[in-house]
């Protein structure tokens, strides 16, 4: 079981950054929408996941799309940053020590749990990686529409990946 | 020691967090000494392989507008040579441009809505490729090639303000360093052109030769709008780049031998100094 997991999730690594770079860094829409959908990688590991590890599994999905975009450390940071304020989502929610092992799915926490959890991931990921990108305060309005349009679709992404292979 | 032991243990997940942000901006901040992060970049063997993959399906449905494309250009040079015969060629200068090679790359990575963009191309040190070479198209300036390995390289595009070119009016052949907006990826500005020149819409802008990089009549755009700049000297002039970066599939990169000659003579005089 938990073998199976392991695999699992390494294949979903592997899939996401390749979904990532190859379809999603390749829509533009006239350069205010770039989706980084790669964050539901995140999103998706256990719930009692070690601190750690989290941080660190953070760390090697932000640097892998980094490679491929040639922005080391960019996205790493950005993702790192999202790893960490993760924990701190789950504290206000009252899962019960069963629940804990489970994959924060849609399907597993409800609906209205994810859509709050989702989109606050997303938002905190998005807004970091953008103005760490622009790395200055200068157009910050410009930079923040960016960031606005680009997590709302990758909202929409995140949630139909969850009807998709998540549905029982 | 007991209660420093304690206070990591309990803070380990914060100081893991401290310590992979500031590597991660250290990577950003020294991003520009390319040496140390050179696997970092999407010219190493994995990421190349993976990019050229997604490169050959995006082709397949470009294969229209690329055919135009190849089109149109093989008429131009067919006209170009036609024109040419008409001429004594006893009596052409030889020029020292002709020492100069191209080497056709294919794009396989591209991007235009970043802060930083690059382009990744399907050429690398085994077909002669090295860094400081200049990229072109059919329709002008591509980039610079920064780094480079075996089978793949990369450069910096038009569309990286860690880049400036040094162009020239053809007009009034006044110089001065072109470097993009950040915004849109159509539009450059054109710096330190001094008030007394004359400068009007559709002037065309080309490379002025003085850098290593390109020889001199590239064509990078043509003068959009002509302003006064904020409180100095100059005039602000945008330009709207020849090349359109949303669609760029196949590019040559310059291979100059005047180069290495030249680079020589200049270490020469440096070193007198």
């Amino acid at each position: 079981m938990k073998n199976n997991r392991l695999i699992w999730y390494i294949v979903a690594f592997v899939v996401i950054v390749l979904i990532q770079v190859g379809i999603m860094n390749n829509l533009q829409f006239s350069g205010l929408v770039n989706p980084y959908f790669y964050i539901l990688f995140i999103l998706l590991l256990p719930v009692n996941i070690p601190h750690y590890l989290l941080l660190l599994l953070g760390f090697a999905l932000g640097i892998s799309i980094d490679i491929f975009t040639n922005t080391p450390g960019i996205h790493a940071s950005a993702t790192v940053f999202a790893s960490f304020i993760r924990p701190f989502l789950f504290n206000s929610y009252n899962f019960d020590e069963k629940e804990k092992v489970l994959v924060p799915t849609l399907h597993n926490i409800g609906f209205k749990s994810f859509v709050r959890y989702a989109l606050l991931m997303i938002i905190i990921h998005h807004f970091f990686l953008f103005f760490i990108e622009v790395f200055s305060f200068s157009g910050f309005l410009y930079t923040l529409i960016r960031a606005v349009l680009s997590s709302i679709f990758t909202f929409v992404v995140v949630l139909i990946s969850q009807f998709l292979i998540f549905r029982k | 020691m007991k209660n420093l032991l304690n206070f990591l243990v309990r803070f380990h997940h914060f100081i893991l967090f401290i310590l992979l942000e500031v590597l991660s901006l250290t990577f950003i901040v020294k991003y520009n000494n390319f040496q140390r992060v050179r696997f970092l970049n999407s010219s190493n063997a994995i990421a190349g392989d993976v990019l050229s993959e997604v490169s050959n399906v995006k082709d397949f449905f470009n294969l229209r507008r690329q055919n135009e494309k190849l089109a149109t250009e093989n008429a131009n040079l067919r006209g170009e040579l036609l024109s040419m015969r008409e001429r004594d060629f006893n009596q052409l200068p030889i020029r020292s441009d002709s020492l100069m090679k191209l080497i056709p790359a294919k794009v396989i990575n591209n991007s235009v809505n970043k802060q930083y963009n690059y382009i990744t191309l399907n050429r690398g040190s085994r077909h002669g490729v090295r860094p400081d070479m200049g990229v072109m198209c059919a329709d002008g300036v591509v980039g610079v090639i920064v780094n480079v390995s075996q089978n793949y390289s990369t450069a910096l595009s038009v569309l990286n303000p860690r880049w400036t070119i040094n162009a020239k009016l053809v007009n009034s052949n006044h110089f001065g360093p072109l470097k993009w907006e950040g915004n849109s990826p159509y539009l450059a500005q054109l710096n330190e052109i001094p008030y007394h020149v004359e400068v009007h819409e559709e002037d065309e802008v080309v490379t002025s030769g003085y850098s290593d990089i390109f020889p001199e009549g590239i064509l990078i755009g043509r003068v959009v709008k002509v302003g006064q700049g904020k409180g100095n000297n100059y005039q602000e002039i945008k330009v709207q780049l020849s090349t359109d970066f949303n669609n760029l599939y196949y590019v040559d990169i310059i291979q100059s031998m005047v180069n290495v000659e030249k680079k020589q003579i200049e270490n020469l005089t440096e070193g007198e100094e």
